[in-house]
């Protein structure tokens, strides 16, 4: 690991001033992405700007019902939130599927959604890959790709963002506010990471400097009947191949609201909205969600190794959608 | 920029006791207990943050001291397997008795780590922390209860590779009785 400065920031202002200017500056949060990059030497920062000080690890009810989850809250406590377990199921799940009692006792919720692919070639130094070295190729097209990406990727990388947390916020229509130079401004979380198409070393729609202050999950989606599920090669601490956080709301036997979001599909979390228009308005059966979900996965370009995925998503979804149809906590 | 320093000094309590390590800013939480203060019961397993080997508990939390880098955890109160207790101070631990009784290890590698995570586990359950195998609808607030699948699944980011897995989760049971 290469040496670098360590900077304890205690405003947002500070860590932001901190940053800017200095393109080998890193953010840490928990650590629990970053300081194993640092390890592997795929991060090298001059400077580390410690932000897990920061006035940003409270989660609380706004007036307009929505409920504003502070940059540095840690993933435990997330989970288990009153606010968060009564409201918004999906994520509560979404996060538990995901790492260990200890990691999520670290990662923050910014740094959840800012943590970088697990591809094993964008990990390794001597591999080639575009997202780690551009231009130097893609290691896993014709290499090792079984967990890789089977939507929405590019020549140039197929990797998948690895977030489960990211996959409920997408679907719960979350927003992420950002501040930096520019000021404060908020993107959707479903927008907030990019396909990779020829720039896969960019992650995120965030800009140089920008620091995440909070994600903020709408009032819209509260209470709706939800629920997520990963398929994993183990029964617990792995990540996923394939998941589903799914929004539901059926009334009179017709579709008011539906959201369906994938993780371990793409480069970012799969918003079905192909999908979700053809379910909206119609009826709640598992004709109607299979055929919906089939629209939705029939853009799918599965690679040598991976096609499993596809069928795995589609058996995913609609067994979600077809218990949140029967029951509202989807048990 | 021959004025960047690249060491601090960072005050912590470890075990009840006040250090003041001088540190590299590249040093891990988990190097610095166990080459600097001499406390080598927590583990160097994969130093990725995969295997809980390295588990100890920052202010009363489980988490892995590989990757936590130390001059970020100034005035942190950190407990490793040295410094579990009983109650009133005097033995052992119930999880580190629990551990021996149940003998659940076999090369001992892992189970600073293990007994770490389980004493954390508790801690959580008990302050109603769900789990991914918790039921949907389970009361909020109140303690959760450690069913075998819940146990399992609470300390899942602790590896044995010797397998003594079924042992661990009758001491951690023995425990919670």
């Amino acid at each position: 690991m290469k040496s670098f400065r360590y900077v304890r920031a205690h405003s947002v202002e500070e860590a932001t001033a901190a940053h800017a200017g200095r393109p080998s500056s890193r953010y840490l949060g928990g650590g629990t992405n970053l300081v194993d990059l640092m390890k592997l030497g795929v991060e090298s920062p001059r400077a580390v700007i410690d932000i897990s000080a920061l006035p940003l690890d409270s989660v609380e009810e706004l007036r307009d019902g929505s409920v504003r989850v502070g940059a540095t809250v840690r993933n435990s406590d997330l989970a288990a939130h009153p606010l968060v377990r009564e409201r918004y199921p999906v994520l509560s799940q979404a996060l538990l599927s995901g790492a260990s009692g200890q990691l999520r006792n670290m990662a923050t919720t910014g740094g959840n959604l800012l943590q970088r692919t697990r591809c094993p070639y964008f990990q390794d130094l001597a591999m080639p890959c575009n997202k780690r070295a551009p231009g130097s190729g893609c290691g896993a097209r014709d290499g090792i790709h079984r967990d890789h990406a089977v939507l929405g990727h590019s020549r140039q990388c197929i990797a998948t963002h690895p977030s489960d947390m990211a996959v409920a916020l997408a679907a719960l229509d979350a927003q992420v506010e950002l501040y930096g130079a520019r000021g404060r401004r908020t993107v959707p979380a479903a927008e907030f990471h990019r396909l990779p198409g020829e720039r896969p070393d960019v992650d995120t729609e965030i800009t140089h400097g920008e620091l995440i202050t909070g994600v903020l999950l709408p009032s819209a989606t509260a209470g709706l009947p939800c629920a997520y599920r990963k398929a994993r090669d183990r029964a617990s601490y792995a990540f996923a191949l394939a998941s589903v956080a799914v929004v539901l709301s059926v009334e009179e036997s017709v579709v008011r609201e539906v959201r369906i979001a994938f993780g371990g599909l793409a480069h970012r979390p799969w918003r079905a909205l192909r999908a979700e228009r053809e379910l909206l308005g119609g009826p709640p059966s598992g004709e109607a969600f299979r055929r919906a979900v089939d629209t939705e996965l029939a853009e799918a370009e599965p690679l040598r190794d991976n096609s499993f995925k596809v069928p795995l998503a589609r058996n995913l979804a609609c067994d979600v959608l077809g218990r949140l149809a029967a029951s509202p906590t989807g048990s | 920029m021959g004025t960047e320093v690249f060491h601090s000094e960072v005050p912590l309590t470890v075990n009840g006791e006040p250090r003041r390590p001088t540190v590299d800013h590249r040093s891990t939480l988990l190097d610095v207990l166990r080459e600097q203060l001499g406390l080598t019961g927590a583990k160097k397993g994969c130093d990725h943050g995969q295997c809980g080997a390295c588990t100890v508990l920052v202010d009363g939390r489980r988490a892995n001291s590989c990757l936590l880098l130390a001059v970020a955890h100034e005035g942190a109160d950190i407990t490793t397997v040295e410094g579990l207790r009983s109650a009133d101070g005097e033995g052992r631990h119930p999880v580190q008795r629990a551990f021996l009784e149940r003998d659940a290890f076999q090369c001992g590698y892992c189970t600073p780590g293990q007994i770490c995570s389980a004493v954390g586990a508790l801690a959580e359950a008990e302050a109603g922390h769900p789990s991914h195998v918790t039921e949907p609808g389970t009361a909020i607030g109140s303690p959760a209860e450690l069913t075998r699948d819940e146990i399992r699944e609470r300390l899942s980011g602790n590896l044995c590779r010797c397998g003594a897995y079924p042992h661990i989760v009758e001491a951690v049971e023995d425990v919670i009785r």
